[in-house]
């Protein structure tokens, strides 16, 4: 079981407040991520969870139980650091078994697990390796398995994929949504890649500045950002934002449309302008246009096999089912 | 990639650190030699480099004319007090500033480094008055406090760097794990700092085995260490240049061998987080 609720809980250090009274709840076998730009206080907010950092005020609750002033160890989660953070001097078995020998688990119980785990990460042929003998990929496996056997309540991952090179980082995230898919345990996932954010989450959680901006599954915050914040941060590439008198027309102070609900033609369409940027990624072409009296720049999302180019004049048409709708205080109008 | 190294060049640069190597060790060589040599050749013009009678003179009289075990007794317990100590005030101070540093961290440390940039010279007035009216002038307590002090600052600096190169989130792992302070310093910070402490402790060693110019001032008969035993050859009856050399041979020759057998921890020490 792992259901994690926060009621009210801030956080300040010294006379700067970094979190204020905030609300959540994550449920029992929950994936939740915490998104957000750098600063925004989502490390923060998952080092409080873990009991590394000591709430200023309000409560946590896992599973029912106050564990606002528990100790890190005794609250039954599992922490997979950024940094892997595995001891340097220890075999990827003692690493592994470290957390077991600290509960002081039976030995073959701990093989056992250890076993287990080695089996399901791939890990079988390297238990005998020091950490530095292994790639990242690896390190952060081996960082998972620790964290695996010590069967938590819930798994906290602080932006676990952030040091592996891109290719790699595809690989961890279908890895990690496999183990979720598995164990069924709660998992709570702090990342500043939305892409993370939306391939993996059962529940996002969008901060800035501390705050919670929204909370949903990634297809509600897709398809009605409560804010131009939110707007702006889901989605890739970004939703375009409009004001002026095209907001004016939709009775908004300003309006967003993303990039693939608009068309692109060379005759048809209400706005025009010019293509400064095409970038072909052979599945897509995003186009970036320029001079459309409207905003700096709008980018566009078409089929791969369109072919305008640097210059072309072309012709652009939102799709007036998709337009969102903001009020003057960045709120979306229903 | 690895950069092609050709066996022409990997000669070449093999002949070159081996002249480097050798031209750093030249005058310690040559004090070995020359303790091997009578006075009169020791002095010859042009120098004789091997070929001459060998012969262990010098040291017999060295070893006549002075009580070296006393001196070297002297020098291990100065050397080796002013370690201990500094390394247990060191310690602590270096793993707060490391693991909890305040505002004012840096400024301390700059502060430490900064009580280096005076020459002793200028505090021997004070220091030697100081002594005389504490009584600690010409005994070994005294000197294991002043060469304490005056390598304290490096030494904390030294382990301050070390410990940075802990990263912090290595021992919250360890509290997610379960691990108390106890298994905390005992499972994962002690393993991960001892290369890092053993080499200061070695190299501060070294630094007060072979502090000159305190030890020289501050002791006499007494309390006076290795260092005091050589400067007793150098002056007073004119220069015998051989006895000199026996009586600065027998003085390094501990810390040589010392230096020897720890080498590959020194080096490990003093180049640790130049790698990652």
């Amino acid at each position: 079981m792992g259901r994690i609720a926060l009621e009210q809980v801030a956080k300040s250090f010294g006379e700067v407040e970094v979190i204020p009274p905030l609300n959540l709840t994550i449920e029992d076998g929950e994936f939740c991520v915490f998104v957000g730009p750098s600063g925004c206080g989502k490390s923060t907010l998952l080092r409080l969870i873990a009991g590394l950092e000591d709430i200023s005020s309000g409560t946590i609750r896992i599973d029912g139980n106050d564990a606002s002033t528990t100790p890190p160890a005794k609250r039954g989660l599992a922490m997979v650091f950024q940094s892997y953070a595995l001891y340097p001097h220890m075999s990827v078995r003692k690493n592994i078994a470290f957390p077991m020998r600290m509960a002081g688990i039976p030995q073959d119980e701990q093989d056992r697990r250890i076993d287990a785990a080695a089996k399901a990460l791939n890990l079988t042929d390297y238990l005998d390796r020091r950490p530095g003998q292994l790639s990242g990929g690896q390190r952060q496996r081996v960082a998972i398995g620790r964290a695996i056997v010590r069967e938590p309540a819930a798994f906290l991952f602080d932006e676990p994929l952030s040091n592996l090179d891109a290719a790699l980082r595809v690989g961890m995230r279908l890895e990690i949504s496999e183990l979720h898919e598995r164990l069924k345990t709660t998992m709570i996932y702090v990342t500043h890649d939305q892409v993370e954010a939306m391939t993996m989450a059962d529940k996002i959680v969008v901060l800035r500045a501390g705050c919670i901006e929204q909370v949903g599954s990634p297809l509600d915050l897709y398809r009605s950002p409560r804010n131009l914040f939110v707007a702006g941060f889901i989605g890739s590439p970004r939703m375009n934002l409009i004001s002026g008198p095209e907001a004016a027309r939709h009775d908004a102070a300003t309006v967003g449309v993303r990039p693939e609900h608009i068309a692109i033609s060379a005759e048809d369409g209400p706005w025009s302008g010019t293509v400064r940027v095409s970038e072909h990624l052979g599945s897509d072409t995003f186009f970036h246009v320029h001079d459309t009296g409207l905003a700096d720049v709008i980018t566009v999302r078409a089929d791969g096999e369109v072919g305008f180019r640097h210059g072309d004049r072309v012709r652009l048409t939102p799709r007036e089912d998709m337009i969102h709708r903001f009020d003057a205080q960045g709120l979306r109008l229903p | 990639m690895a950069r092609s190294v050709t066996p022409r060049r990997k000669a070449l640069n093999t002949a070159l650190a081996w002249a480097i190597g050798l031209l750093i060790f030249f005058p310690i060589l040559w004090t070995i030699l020359t303790s091997f040599k009578t006075e009169a050749e020791a002095i010859a013009s042009p120098p004789i480099f091997l070929g001459f009678s060998w012969t262990l003179e010098n040291y017999a009289v060295v070893q006549e004319r002075s009580d070296y075990m006393r001196f070297l007794i002297n020098s291990v317990v100065i050397a080796g007090g002013s370690t201990l100590l500094g390394t247990l005030i060191a310690v602590p101070a270096a793993w707060s500033m490391a693991f909890v540093p305040s505002a004012r961290t840096k400024d301390i440390l700059l502060w430490m480094l900064s009580t280096k940039m005076l020459p002793a010279v200028g505090v021997l007035y004070p220091i030697y008055l100081g002594f005389i009216s504490l009584g600690l002038l010409d005994t070994r307590i005294g000197l294991v406090i002043v060469l304490m002090l005056i390598n304290l600052p490096i030494i904390v600096w030294m382990l301050y760097t070390y410990f940075r190169e802990i990263p912090g989130e290595i021992l919250e792992a360890a509290r997610m794990d379960g691990a108390g302070l106890r298994e905390e310093i005992l499972y994962v910070l002690t393993p991960m700092a001892i290369p890092g402490i053993a080499s200061t402790i070695l190299l501060n060693f070294i630094l007060a085995w072979n502090e000159a110019f305190w030890t020289l001032n501050l002791t006499a008969a007494q309390a006076a260490p290795l260092t005091a035993f050589i400067a007793s050859y150098s002056s007073p009856e004119g220069l015998f240049y051989a006895k000199l050399s026996a009586a600065s041979t027998m003085a390094i020759a501990p810390i040589l061998i010392l230096g020897w057998f720890s080498q590959k921890q020194l080096v490990r020490g003093l180049t640790f987080g130049a790698v990652k």
